[in-house]
């Protein structure tokens, strides 16, 4: 994190007025106290503010070229840098105002738990970590395939609550006696007849897709009156007969077999056992056709690709709330803490509902303090850095971009340009001064 | 943590002590404890998840994630940190780390001081408007001053090393700290400086012997500050260094290959966060002091 960037809602008590009258050993000694932070001030920061805005006109080559407007007019029409624009507006639209209402939230209920103090803690916690060992972190959390990152995981758990997959989701017909794909269903086309068996072979099922229990397929023997038959893996190593059982090919237990009558409608289902037989028992007389359903054969969720690039900002948004809620939540109780507690009482004995003095009494006392945490975040949004680079992996450094990581990138990414790098800071300096002004005045207004 | 001050009084309810008043009270606050537990372990994951996979074998994670742990805990080994603390690259940076944090808390806390004590008890000429206009200086982005201090490190001969990279965060980390500490010396009681004076004390001397110590809670609120935020930094040491790299740049430079170097990634990071944590437990009530001081009070 970056304790630097806290913003600052400056209180100032005026310094008192000395008795004494300033003589000049005095002032000597004032300069002489001040004379070191001063330099440091000087050379590391106005001086390179100014040259920064100098440079900004200039081209590539250090001062060589005075090109005027140009390296703005790169800065709104390049794509790359025009994304990092478009990008830190989504920020400044959706992190303060999240933060500051997940803040209020969970200071607010933090009042009504003993164990505030380890709740606190949990939150607060990545306030203290760098923003890098964040990316680090959430790049574990956000990898795409569910068995392996923990957001997907979770969010597999939900998607299969609605949509259960498929047992076999690349399985292919091994003869041409079976037709359809997996998204239409396939079916066995030999006509069926009570006392039939059918033998349903399905092939290209990688070895982990089989499923569990499988054993030796078996044909089952002919029974009067019943239709019954086999789903059977119709593949052993070094390959086998297709549409034969044979020794060493397994039965696929679970697959739901449907029996359809000539018009083509369900009229009996049936699982297949651990070696893949299935029966439908007696059936009425008649024509029938086996199949197994696209169900069987549908896709298990992929995952969202989190840290391609469709998806990067959101979850760049969402690592960079985990951070800065603890922040909020920590100033807002502490805001809490201090407001007078007999007006809420008062409020309640004249008949207020916990909602309505929550609405109508905490917020608007609460309001200065929700609105520095606001315009803290929207400054620390501005300036966010350090976790894009991160989290973003190269292919995605691109859609992800922000104006402080387009400014790093133009100028110390390979192009170089100190030109089109310089206008970039500029830029960002040019959005965070209104805030800079707010905050000079609020400061001038208590003097 | 603040939390102690933020202890809340409850109104005195009048079923307060009788069993019914407390079953209502549990059932009414239930639901908010199980929610605030809910929410807490899901903050708490991440920090865990990256523990966790910092504690498994590369191999690990063709699979299944971090939380294969649980059903399997002999999986859990220490090979990863043995091997990470056996590699140069990562040791030596913790000590580059190390050196910088230290040495940038101690220079802000010596100049930051002074200054505060200036704008504080000393008079002279336009003090005011120069400590407003220094205060301005904190919403200054660090990336105005990088090309420019670029240029003139490669003149210096700066770039590329410690002290170069300690210069730019001490410049950047002072107005934040002339901020905090000129208002804590502010409320020091007048007499006591006073009677200093009169007693014939040069100002260095008050300084030394009643500003500095008095003005202790304040200093160790920024000294955690500083050295948080220099031991977390990334763009200044990524742009100012090259082989001097500290932790973050260390472990950087290996995340194109995210997957394959997991299991260097993974405890370097933790190694690195180590720290931190235990200089946020260790000091919580200044950290979230300094916090409410640099936002609101």
């Amino acid at each position: 994190m970056s304790a630097g960037n806290i913003t600052v809602e400056p209180q100032f008590e005026a310094a008192p007025p000395p008795d004494t009258g300033p003589g000049l050993s005095r002032y000597g000694a004032g300069a002489l106290f001040l004379l070191p932070a001063f330099i440091m001030l000087g050379v590391w920061i106005v001086y390179p503010t100014v040259y920064t805005v100098f440079r900004s006109f200039f081209g590539l080559n250090g001062f060589n070229k005075f090109v005027g407007i140009d390296n703005y007019k790169t800065l709104f029409t390049t794509s790359t840098l025009t994304t990092a624009i478009k990008n830190n507006l989504i920020w400044v639209a959706v992190v303060p105002a999240c933060v500051t209402a997940i803040g209020l939230v969970f200071a607010v209920l933090t009042e009504r738990v003993r164990w505030s103090v380890a709740f606190k803690t949990a939150v607060f916690l990545p306030m203290a970590i760098s923003a890098f060992a964040t990316g680090v972190t959430w790049r574990i959390m956000y990898v795409q395939d569910p068995n392996l990152g923990a957001v997907n995981a979770l969010g597999r758990t939900v998607v299969q609550v609605f949509k259960s997959p498929g047992t076999l989701s690349d399985a292919q017909p091994s003869t041409s006696n079976v037709t359809g794909t997996a998204q239409t269903g396939m079916t066995l086309q030999t006509p069926l007849k009570p006392g039939s068996v059918a033998a349903i072979g399905l092939t290209a099922i990688p070895p982990d897709q089989v499923p569990s229990g499988a054993t030796q397929a078996v044909l089952p023997r002919a029974q009067p009156g019943h239709i019954s038959g086999v789903v059977w893996r119709d593949f052993k190593p070094g390959g086998g007969v297709p549409g034969k059982v044979e020794k060493g090919e397994v039965g696929l237990p679970g697959v739901t077999v449907q029996l359809r009558n000539s018009d083509g409608n369900v009229v009996k289902t049936a699982a297949a056992g651990d070696d893949g037989v299935f029966d439908f028992g007696v059936v009425t007389p008649g024509t029938y056709k086996a199949g197994i359903s696209p169900g069987t054969f549908a896709k298990p969720w992929a995952g969202f690709a989190w840290l391609g690039t469709k998806l990067i900002t959101p979850a760049l948004i969402i690592a960079y709330m985990w951070i800065w809620a603890g922040f909020s939540m920590v100033v807002i109780a502490a805001g809490l803490a201090a407001m007078p507690r007999d007006v809420l009482e008062a409020a309640r004995t004249d008949g207020a509902s916990e909602w309505q003095v929550f609405r109508r009494v905490t917020i608007p006392l609460l309001a200065p303090v929700l609105s520095v945490v606001f315009i803290t975040m929207i400054i620390n949004v501005l300036k966010v850095f350090d976790l894009v680079i991160t989290l973003a992996p190269g292919s995605s450094q691109n859609a992800a971009s922000v104006i402080a990581l387009a400014m790093w990138r133009t100028s110390f990414g390979g192009i170089n340009d100190f030109g089109v790098g310089s206008a970039i800071a500029v830029f960002l300096f040019l959005l965070v001064i209104p805030v800079l002004l707010l905050n000079v005045k609020r400061f001038r207004r208590e003097v | 943590m603040a939390t102690a001050d933020v202890a809340i009084p409850q109104p005195k309810l009048s079923e307060r002590d009788t069993v019914g008043g407390k079953t209502v009270r549990f059932l009414t606050k239930a639901p908010v404890n199980i929610l605030l537990a809910f929410l807490g372990l899901l903050w708490l994951i991440p920090t865990l998840g990256l523990f966790l996979t910092s504690i498994l074998p590369a191999q690990a994670f063709t699979v299944k994630g971090w939380w294969q742990i649980f059903s399997k805990p002999s999986l859990a080994t220490w090979e990863n940190y043995r091997m990470v603390l056996h590699t140069h690259a990562i040791t030596h940076s913790l000590l580059i780390t190390l050196e910088i944090a230290v040495s940038n808390t101690l220079l802000v806390i010596i100049i930051g001081s002074l200054a505060g004590y200036a704008f504080a008890w000393l008079e002279f000429p336009g003090r005011d408007v120069i400590f407003i206009a220094v205060i301005a200086l904190l919403v200054v982005p660090l990336q105005m001053a990088l090309i420019p201090t670029f240029t003139l490190y490669n003149h210096l001969g700066l770039y590329d090393t410690v002290l170069g990279i300690v210069l730019f965060h001490v410049a950047f980390g002072l107005p934040f700290a002339i901020f905090l500490l000129r208002n804590f010396f502010v409320g020091i009681p007048k007499d006591i400086m006073e009677s200093a004076r009169i007693d014939g004390a040069s100002e260095m001397k008050i300084f030394y012997r009643l500003i500095l110590p008095l003005g202790l809670p304040a200093i160790a609120s920024l000294a955690i500050f500083q050295f948080l935020w220099t031991w977390n930094d990334l763009i200044v040491a990524l742009t100012f260094g090259q082989n001097v790299q500290p932790i973050t740049v260390a472990i950087f430079s290996n995340l194109r290959q995210f997957g394959a170097n997991i299991d260097l990634i993974a405890p370097a990071s933790f190694i690195s966060l180590v720290v931190p944590l235990a200089v946020f437990f260790a000091f919580q009530r200044y950290f979230v002091q300094g916090l409410l001081a640099g936002s609101v009070k």
